[in-house]
């Protein structure tokens, strides 16, 4: 399958992306293009302009603070996956960017496209915002709350480009995931953070954007146990139904795979 | 139209391409190295596996242009002096493939796992496969072929 024809270009810094971004209305950036390039073979996306960012090594990076781990738009799912930081100090980050894709998706896929797309069922907003992560960009911070507006949709104006994503450190998180066995997108993915008196339970995939579950947060904070939130149950008239799952099943699934995530974080 | 740039099997190569000539493409029909397949196109299948710097990648789901300078390998830079690569000897030798149009990524593939991923078992190799589909074998024997791959370059 072959695109639309487009023009291509190799941004040389951040600075660079942003005046050829100003410039092209119909351009899009190109990170590790695992989604956007599948959507321009379909033909759903054509883009007068490609504007490639992958090679900015200054926003390749993992970097360990005392508040927890900022991770570069750039970085690959690998990277992240086999992080030694990542894995000592949030393991349930590591373990959710080793269920991203398949080895090849994870060595081009990036955390700055996956959070710039917004995709549904993509896994990195649920870790986004159960951990209260912070999303910045080259002109401002933006909390994980008011990030992810709707579906394929975010608070990112035009032509602003997110450079790194600050994650605290939990006390405790997991992050459990109900692949679709074809695609292995979450079908429902449910990340769970506690830290200090505070919990946030995020889900993906079950609906067209990540939402928390307030009733669960509360129930956890009190009792953080699997039993504490095997009553809750989400509206499924707010979820996804497709071929293959019906909105019902998925709101049945949104509580199990939160027991399984208080359970093993 | 791009000029590209770039290492193919440690050969430099150079062209002028359409920008949105994928890196599949321009494998297989600008270089004629049509040992690299395309499979399903969807960056499903894995057939189109390559190395590029180092890395497996799908290059069915990759423009040649963000090649630009690096280091590619394929599986007709695998073999040295005629001699097959322990990975190709084990496929070879284990009855690793049927039709053997997977065959390609699968070792691409395998090759970048054995390298990446320590104390290779059959669970870890069946995991590690998962972008990479066959339809004849029904796995066991390419799990086997990695599996004695992998000893082979351990003890090599």
């Amino acid at each position: 399958m072959i695109p639309y024809s487009f023009n291509y270009h190799r941004a040389k810094s951040l600075d660079d992306a942003q005046a050829m971004l100003a410039r092209s209305p119909d351009a899009k950036l190109l990170a590790g293009g695992q989604t956007l390039i599948a959507a321009m073979k379909m033909r759903l996306a054509s883009p007068s302009d490609l504007i490639d960012i992958s090679h900015l090594k200054d926003l390749s990076f993992i970097r360990v603070s005392d508040a927890g781990v900022a991770i570069g738009a750039n970085t690959t799912h690998a990277a992240v996956a086999e992080s030694a930081d990542v894995k000592r100090i949030i393991p349930a980050l590591a373990d959710l960017a080793l269920l991203i894709g398949d080895p090849a998706v994870r060595h081009m896929g990036t955390l700055g496209g996956s959070v710039a797309n917004n995709d549904p069922a993509a896994d990195y907003p649920a870790a986004i915002v159960a951990l209260n992560a912070t999303i910045k960009t080259a002109k401002r911070s933006i909390a994980a709350d008011d990030f992810f507006t709707g579906m394929f949709e975010t608070a990112l104006a035009e032509n602003e480009i997110v450079t790194e994503v600050i994650f605290p450190r939990a006390e405790r998180a997991a992050y459990t995931k109900f692949r679709n066995p074809a695609s292995r997108y979450a079908m429902v993915g449910v990340f769970v953070a506690k830290t200090g008196n505070n919990v946030r339970v995020a889900v993906t995939g079950a609906a067209p954007c990540v939402f928390r579950i307030p009733e669960m947060e509360a129930a956890l904070v009190k009792n953080f146990s699997p039993d504490a939130i095997a009553n809750i149950a989400v509206d499924a008239a707010d979820l996804n139904s497709d071929i293959h799952g019906s909105a019902e099943y998925r709101a049945n699934l949104v509580t199990v795979m939160a027991k399984r995530a208080v359970a093993a974080a | 139209m791009t000029q590209v740039s770039m290492n193919v099997n440690g050969k430099p190569v150079s062209a002028d391409v359409e920008d949105r000539t994928l890196l599949v493409y321009f494998l297989r029909e600008h270089l004629r190295l049509t040992g690299t397949h395309v499979g399903c196109d969807t960056s499903q299948c894995g057939a189109c596996v390559v190395h590029v710097n180092g890395r497996a990648v799908k290059s069915c789901s990759m423009f040649v242009a963000q090649a630009e300078g690096a280091d590619v390998l394929t599986i007709e830079g695998l073999a040295k002096d005629g001699v097959l690569h322990p990975v190709q000897e084990a496929f070879r030798e284990n009855h690793g493939l049927q039709c053997g149009f997977c065959t390609p990524g699968m070792i691409m593939t395998a090759v970048d796992m054995i390298r990446r991923v320590p104390d290779l078992d059959r669970d870890k190799i069946r995991h590690e496969l998962e972008g990479n589909i066959c339809r004849c074998t029904g796995y066991h024997n390419i799990v086997s072929s990695i599996e004695d791959a992998a000893k082979r370059m351990a003890v090599a």
